[in-house]
């Protein structure tokens, strides 16, 4: 057995599942309250990669500091995401509030062409290049051949966030009123919780985490064109399925597990299959374990 | 004045969220930048008037569901569906919409026999993926897949055993069913959403096995020289041979339709729009989900494969790029568009995903962008379609009966 490949792949696989994982929790946390599945939200982080893209392109032209692109592109990126989800929720989710079951999910499933269509019209079809904005550490050379400082950056960046959400989600009174109507949305409201506002909150926050994702994982391959989001958002749904559906820490637990078997999977089977085996994971599960890793199997009231 | 100042600050909001991607366009390798400023007037003046127009509609929606809810006056239907119900209207209709398109051929030249051809084909594949989505309820984006199937199996079959086109149509169309039963058995447990995912996933599984497994499909680059169908051994120049396969379409689409709205008022048909409806209810009722579940898949796949394999003899030459979930996208939404559950309803849809695009070239690079639209528009202020499907009716005579439901 060859460690070093097998490690290789693992920190690859850590690499990749916690992009997963970032995108994987705005998934989890709508279902968690309005029962949707987003179609649109791996959209949302290709938007995010976008802008990313625009204000590197920008900056660069200016001649700032590569850091500095970094930093600001992070920033102006989870901004507008988060002004796009929650329009996007304004415009295609919320007149659709007590409608069949199906309509918001065709709706969802409009909106993901709508944006894709948005970019190939005001953008382009092609592939574009992404500059390098993350710098090699020189701490860092020694490993640098499995696993580069964009990977630290990338895996530190994810860490740090979902520690962040969870304090949030745990500990401040916004997060509390959110597991509220995660579990009863009616008895929320007649709690004077304005249900409205939680649903806004929630998309802003998955949308922000996944243009955190758009962008580093963009520095990472060095490319981005419009279909980034549909694998992207299908792979991250999966991770969302394997861990539980509208558990938080499952997203994450299920993002990880996706990206290491993803990536011991194409070194070990073969990388033509990749993609099969991301989605014959996921069949694999929603039909033997629905509920996940970490989810618990919904009662069914009649 | 509320209404003036609502869309001037929605004007605004939406020009500050398209200024990056309407405005800027950056090159990053040449480390150029491109403003477009012309790009965010259009938005602005575009959403300003578009607020309008969403506030009045949502005003309507609201009021009509009140009406609805506060009286009962049957719905009003659109004057399509109202004039297909009339009998003098409907029969010299159909007859003649039935005579100009044997015509057809004759009248315009290959190439718009070509778009009425692949128009056709849409409406076998949105009749299909009706009995799926529309009567049973089962969202189901996996469409494309099974188009691929029968696809590739007339394109491998022509390829390695030299099998003519009249043998391998029925067996597209089996060997799609009985993939279609395959999916059904282990999704049988799962609605809604999940289902949807699942059946995504499967048909992203098949098209990278096509993509991939280069030895048997060729890969990528796809399969070509798939022979066109034979007229009794004759050798037909392209024209012809375009004209033999609109009629072929043109055929199974007729067969289709009769067949579709045929299965929708059978004992099956019922059973699947109760399963729709009410699962646990239906099941109270004595209906076999298991079995029902199943027959909609098998029957809704079994059209695509049909389907795959004209288009595939149409071609002469298929590769997997032409399967693509957006493949299945569009398919849904000639189903959505027209009207979950009505077949006249998929014919429209499919006129306006096909035929208007052709037809509008200016337009044709918005296509996409203006049907994604309007799947949500449609699902925001109109859910049941351009035409509303209706439930078959059942007249009571006996004045005993009548009398008890009254009381």
């Amino acid at each position: 057995m060859d460690w070093e490949f097998f490690i290789e792949l693992g920190l690859g696989g850590l690499t990749r599942g916690s992009i997963y994982a970032l995108i994987a929790i705005g998934y989890t946390m709508v279902y968690g309250i309005i029962e949707l599945i987003n179609f649109a939200h791996g959209e949302i982080y290709m938007l995010g990669a976008f802008t990313g893209l625009i204000v590197a392109g920008v900056m660069g032209v200016y001649g700032f500091p590569a850091f500095a692109i970094l930093l600001m592109a992070i920033v102006i990126a989870i901004l507008y995401c988060a002004a796009y989800g929650y329009t996007m929720e304004k415009v295609a989710y919320k007149p659709l509030r007590g409608a069949a079951r199906l309509s918001p999910l065709i709706s969802a499933i409009g909106m993901s062409l709508f944006l894709q269509n948005y970019i190939i019209l005001a953008q382009t079809s092609d592939f574009l290049p992404f500059p390098t904005l993350i710098p090699d550490f020189e701490f860092m050379e020694p490993i640098a051949h499995i696993f580069g400082s964009t990977d630290l950056v990338i895996v530190a960046a994810s860490a740090v966030s979902m520690a962040a959400l969870t304090v949030f989600i745990k500990f401040t009174k916004l997060g509390k009123a959110m597991r509220a109507t995660a579990q009863n949305r009616k008895m929320a409201m007649l709690l004077g919780i304005n249900a409205d506002r939680i649903i806004s909150t929630t998309f802003i926050i998955g949308s922000s985490l996944a243009a955190l994702g758009g962008v580093l994982i963009s520095t990472h391959s060095g490319q981005l064109n419009f279909m980034i989001g549909f694998i992207a958002g299908v792979k991250a749904f999966t991770a969302a399925v394997l861990g539980g559906i509208g558990s938080i820490p499952g997203a994450m637990l299920g993002g990880l597990f996706l990206g290491l078997t993803e990536s011991y999977a194409a070194g070990y089977i073969s990388s033509d299959y990749e993609d099969v085996f991301a989605f014959s994971l996921l069949v694999i599960f929603l039909i033997f374990r629905p509920s996940g890793i970490l989810g618990k199997a919904p009662v069914e009231k009649v | 004045m509320q209404g003036l100042k609502q869309s001037i600050i929605t004007s605004l909001w939406f020009m500050f969220l398209t200024f990056p991607i309407m405005v800027v366009r950056v090159n990053t390798i040449e480390n150029t930048v491109e403003w477009r400023w012309m790009n965010l007037a259009y938005v602005g003046v575009g959403i300003f008037i578009l607020s309008f127009v969403w506030r009045w509609a949502l005003a309507r929606k609201e009021a009509k569901q009140y009406e609805t809810e506060t009286t009962d006056k049957p719905k009003k239907q659109l004057w399509l569906s109202r004039a297909m119900e009339e009998p003098a209207v409907a029969k010299p209709a159909l007859a003649a919409i039935f005579a100009l398109s044997v015509a057809m051929p004759f009248l315009v030249s290959t190439y718009q026999t070509n778009i009425f051809i692949s128009f056709l084909l849409y409406v076998i594949l949105g009749l299909g993926l009706n009995i799926i989505v529309g009567v049973a309820g089962l969202l189901f984006l996996g469409h494309a897949a099974f188009y691929a199937i029968g696809a590739y199996s007339y394109a491998l079959l022509n390829h390695y055993f030299g099998i003519g086109f009249w043998v391998a149509l029925p067996l597209g169309g089996i060997l799609a069913c009985l993939g279609g039963i395959l999916l059904a058995f282990p999704v049988l447990r799962l609605r809604g959403d999940y289902l949807a995912i699942v059946t995504l996933g499967f048909g992203e599984i098949i098209r990278l096995v096509l993509e991939n497994w280069s030895d048997l499909t060729g890969g990528p680059s796809g399969i070509s020289n798939i022979d066109r169908p034979g007229l009794f051994g004759m050798e037909l120049s392209v024209a012809d041979a375009n004209v033999y396969i609109y009629y072929i379409v043109l055929a199974l689409a007729i067969i289709t339709m009769i067949a579709v709205q045929r299965l929708k008022n059978s004992r099956i048909g019922r059973a699947l729009q109760a399963l729709r409806e009410d699962e646990i209810a239906c099941q109270a009722m004595g209906i076999d989900r298991v079995n029902v579940k199943v027959m909609a898949f098998g029957l809704g796949t079994a059209w695509a494969g049909f389907a795959g394999v004209i288009f595939a003899a149409k071609t002469t030459f298929i590769n997997p790029a032409s399967f693509t979930f957006m493949e299945s996208a569009i398919i849904l939404s000639i189903v959505v568009l027209g009207g979950m559950g009505s077949n006249l309803g998929v014919i429209l849809g499919s006129a306006f995903l096909v035929l208007m695009p052709e037809y509008l070239r200016a337009f044709s690079e918005y296509r996409m962008i203006l049907f994604a639209a309007a799947m949500v528009l449609m699902m925001v202020f109109r859910p049941q379609g351009l035409i509303a499907p209706k439930g078959r009716k059942y007249h009571v005579d006996d004045p005993d009966l009548i009398k008890e439901g009254d009381a």
